[in-house]
């Protein structure tokens, strides 16, 4: 009888996985302060009503990476169920003086470096388990950091969809055509996450490139 | 005289080592203070690893992490470039130091200029 149940159990799990779709797991990649959190929380609050977490304009505030589930996106044509993870900012250096800067004191600081190191390894490892990537850069500043160059080479070695989004476009020196020049083989979209300036934009191409 | 070490590293000398050598190697010349140029780069996997083993380094009064500047990859369009899909990506040249020694002062897809300091 055992081995019967067994059977079951077993055939019940191969039919499972072979017709029940994982979501698409999508990774919000970026430096920090780009306004990743920023930008989960409106496509979380959006399509869900919550919120994914707070943020700041001391870097490094996200230090573990955050997963939301059956995240339903609906654009024109069609609809998407995604989890969404947002990722602490990559970064390939790590002062805790620079947390001292921000007024904080020296203990503090230390602790919050560590956990800033601790968050960049997290978002490392998530990039293995990934189905896309929504790299989030701050049109006011330089593209071509080591972390965007990084983040797009690994899509591009996985053969992975990758979606740039050029935020912070209500800020009068944000410069979208820079991101768009720097890496002309990948869609853009750009978007005030803060505001939700061209958020529709952003939902249809999510819709487009992961479904 | 004062002044810094720089090691210009062959495509050669690196295609020799394993993915996890490599980081190591780059990590252990980073952290004695040598600037580091590397012909052709590393894969993105390898950059990634370097990050993740830079962070596990990273100590308040010490080691406060790397910089690093490379091209974007460029996509290998000839005939065994497409035959070997994987490995399609044509890395590009990498400069690496310590991050308190070495500053990126200006960025495109063509070129690097940075500033380096013989002191800490």
């Amino acid at each position: 009888m055992g081995v019967i149940n067994k059977f079951k159990s077993n055939f019940s799990k191969f039919f499972t996985k072979l017709f029940k779709k994982q979501n698409a797991r999508i990774g919000i990649y970026g430096p920090p302060n780009a306004g990743k959190t920023t930008l989960a929380n409106r496509i979380i609050r959006d399509w869900t009503g919550d919120a994914m977490g707070s943020v700041s304009h001391v870097a490094h505030e996200t230090r573990r990476a955050r997963r939301r589930e059956g995240v339903t996106i609906k654009a024109d044509s069609s609809s998407i169920t995604l989890d969404i993870i947002d990722t602490p900012g990559l970064a390939t250096k790590i002062d805790f003086q620079e947390f001292m800067a921000q007024g904080m004191d020296e203990a503090e600081s230390k602790r919050r470096a560590k956990e800033a190191t601790e968050g960049v390894i997290e978002s490392v490892k998530w990039l293995e388990n990934l189905d896309g990537v929504i790299l989030v850069m701050d049109a006011t500043e330089d593209p071509f950091t080591q972390v965007n160059v990084t983040v797009i080479g690994n899509m591009e070695a996985r053969q992975l969809p990758l979606l740039i989004v050029s935020n912070k476009v209500d800020l009068p020196d944000s410069s979208p055509s820079t991101i768009r020049d720097a890496f002309p083989q990948h869609p853009m979209v750009s978007i005030s996450a803060l505001e939700g300036k061209n958020v529709e934009t952003l939902y249809e191409e999510i819709a487009k490139r992961f479904g | 005289m004062k002044g810094f070490q720089m090691d210009l590293i062959s495509e050669h000398r690196l295609s020799e080592m394993a993915p996890v050598e490599k980081v190591r190697f780059i990590i252990d010349e980073v952290m004695s203070g040598k600037i580091l140029v590397l012909e052709k780069g590393l894969s993105p996997e390898e950059e990634a690893s370097l990050i993740e083993m830079t962070m596990t380094l990273i100590e308040p009064d010490g080691f406060s992490g790397i910089e690093m500047e490379s091209y974007p990859s460029e996509v290998d369009t000839s005939f065994f470039g497409k035959i070997l899909k994987k490995n399609a990506l044509k890395t590009r040249l990498t400069v690496i130091g310590p991050a308190d020694q070495l500053k990126t002062l200006k960025k495109d897809r063509d070129m690097i200029s940075a500033l380096v300091s013989a002191s800490k």
